[in-house]
């Protein structure tokens, strides 16, 4: 019984990470109906970001986060700008092919700049470890769940309550009729690549802090992971990602816990294929309905 | 005095030029209606004006500027806005969160109270169904959506496309009574319609439009009178 309350402890904080990751991937799949390979890239910029200013500048945890979280909404604004903008009336596929290799710039790009040595991300907080019965759960554990949930529901708030919100929901379910109407396309995009990318800069801070390493190609299969959790959910749509990320989480810790910890990336695929199989629009997709 | 012009307006669709040279006008205060068949190139115009297509050539005159390459936030910003064919409401936002969407640009937020008051005053079914995701309304109550968020842009011109399609009749009475009550309160109107008869009838002036040429102009009333319309579109 401990054991699986332990996993579940693990699985939330870890489940809470791709959770913030698999928002991005579903938002900007909503709006511009890209999945944004470079997503997971990001995150590693956000992590280097934590790494060079708690490093260089001292700054605190929640200042390294803030920040990481401005820099990396810049950024996100600035790949969409220079990479996915001339797309814009491509074929998806082309903008599908441009996010990989704007992946691969990045990861390599990264390397260049900083070498492909894994760097142990400074600790600065001091990890205090609480018992609750035979259940474990350490302060980062804690503030990775906490800081994960108040950012998805000003997220939320954000969408729901916002102009801009408002927008960026009305332009992903119809972009012509919002154009009609005065809503600029393109800076509701960036709206949403900036929220997206923000949030990954938060994961990879947070991420550095829980697993102590960092290096330029740490993005690739949280990427991914968190892709699958955004098709889990149902791709598009942010409850979805946001349920999506906490399964997987779970998923690889019960793995692990059950002795198949050489298996756990493997099982979060085969949950991809068997969603792709069962119900390929996800847990809270619907079918699309058209009204004439 | 004109407040639309439209001169020697080509469009491609793809290879295909939909619409061929055409010239027209909207002077302030009208109902005017482009009629046509499927195909005639109706749309297309006026996704034109709203800036949603470019042209291949021609101007677009609004207010005595060129507007023909200007983006559509600024034209709406102008005082042009869109009810597009087919409705596009927003499903998944709230009819409220629709109409808000309809004021995206509007600095006044001190008038936009009376503004929603008057839509929902125009409109009450809507008005009843303020908290409901617009998808779940009928065809007739998204069309009043429709209007009711092209107007909180508070436009000087206000396009209608097809605002009848698909409509049960008693509603395409109400759509048409609305139509005019928006001409009263000053809004100028072009209106599209394959419903010939019905757009004539409250229009003040008419064109007919066939394969992206204007074939024939004239007052309402002339048109609805003309043999030839009325062989053509009228089933008469």
């Amino acid at each position: 019984m401990d054991t699986i309350l332990q996993q579940l402890v693990n699985g939330l904080s870890l489940g809470s990470i791709y959770a913030l990751l698999a928002l991005g991937y579903t938002m900007v799949y909503g709006i511009i109906k890209l999945i944004n390979f470079a997503h997971g890239d990001i995150y590693m910029v956000g992590a280097f970001w934590g790494y060079y200013v708690i490093n260089q500048l001292h700054f605190n945890f929640w200042l390294a986060l803030i920040s990481a979280m401005i820099f990396c909404g810049l950024f996100g604004v600035l790949v969409e700008w220079l990479a996915y903008r001339p797309l814009r009336n491509s074929p998806r596929i082309a903008a599908l092919i441009t996010a990989i290799g704007v992946s691969f710039l990045l990861e390599n790009g990264m390397a260049y700049l900083f070498t492909s040595n894994v760097r142990s991300f400074p600790q600065v907080m001091h990890v205090v470890r609480y018992h609750l019965g035979g259940v474990s759960i350490s302060n980062i554990q804690l503030l990775i769940l906490v800081v994960s949930i108040v950012l998805m529901v000003l997220l939320q708030l954000i969408v729901r309550k916002t102009k801009m919100g408002k927008a960026m929901r009305a332009v992903s379910v119809d972009p012509e009729a919002a154009q009609l109407i005065g809503i600029n396309i393109d800076h509701t995009i960036s709206f949403t690549f900036a929220l997206g990318s923000a949030l990954a800069g938060a994961a990879g801070v947070m991420i550095g802090l829980y697993y102590n390493s960092i290096d330029p190609l740490m993005g690739m299969t949280p990427g991914i992971k968190a892709f699958v959790a955004a098709v889990l959910g149902g791709i598009g749509l942010i409850p979805g990602a946001a349920i999506g990320g906490f399964v997987i989480g779970l998923l690889e810790t019960i793995m692990q816990a059950l002795g198949f910890s050489a298996f756990k990336d493997a099982a979060v695929y085969a949950v991809l294929i068997i969603i792709l199989l069962i119900k390929p629009a996800g847990i809270l997709g619907k079918k699309i309905k058209e009204k004439v | 005095m004109s407040l639309l012009k439209v001169e020697d307006l080509s469009v491609n669709y793809g290879v295909i030029q939909a619409v061929k040279g055409v010239n027209f006008e909207v002077n302030e205060g009208e109902i005017v209606s482009l009629i046509g068949a499927n195909g005639a190139g109706k749309t297309t115009i006026l996704k034109t004006i709203s800036g949603i297509l470019k042209p291949a050539g021609g101007k677009i005159y609004y207010e005595d500027r060129e507007i023909q390459s200007e983006k559509s936030e600024k034209i709406v910003l102008g005082g042009i806005s869109q009810v597009p064919e087919g409705r596009h409401i927003f499903p998944g936002l709230t009819v409220m969160e629709n109409l808000q969407m309809g004021a995206f640009l509007r600095k006044d937020k001190a008038a936009l109270k009376n503004d929603y008051d008057a839509v929902f005053s125009r409109f009450p079914v809507l008005s009843e169904r303020k908290n409901q995701d617009a998808a779940t309304l009928s065809g007739g109550e998204q069309q009043m959506l429709a209007m009711g968020r092209a107007l909180m842009a508070k436009p000087k011109l206000i396009l209608l496309d097809e605002p009848s399609m698909g409509l049960a009749p008693i509603f395409i009475n109400e759509i048409f009574d609305i139509i005019k009550e928006i001409q009263k309160q000053g809004t100028t109107v072009l209106l599209i319609e394959q419903n010939a008869s019905k757009a004539l009838s409250i229009a003040d002036r008419g064109y007919v439009l066939a394969t992206g040429n204007i074939l024939m102009t004239g007052t309402g009333e002339e048109l609805l009178a003309n043999e030839d319309v009325q062989k053509a579109y009228l089933g008469g």
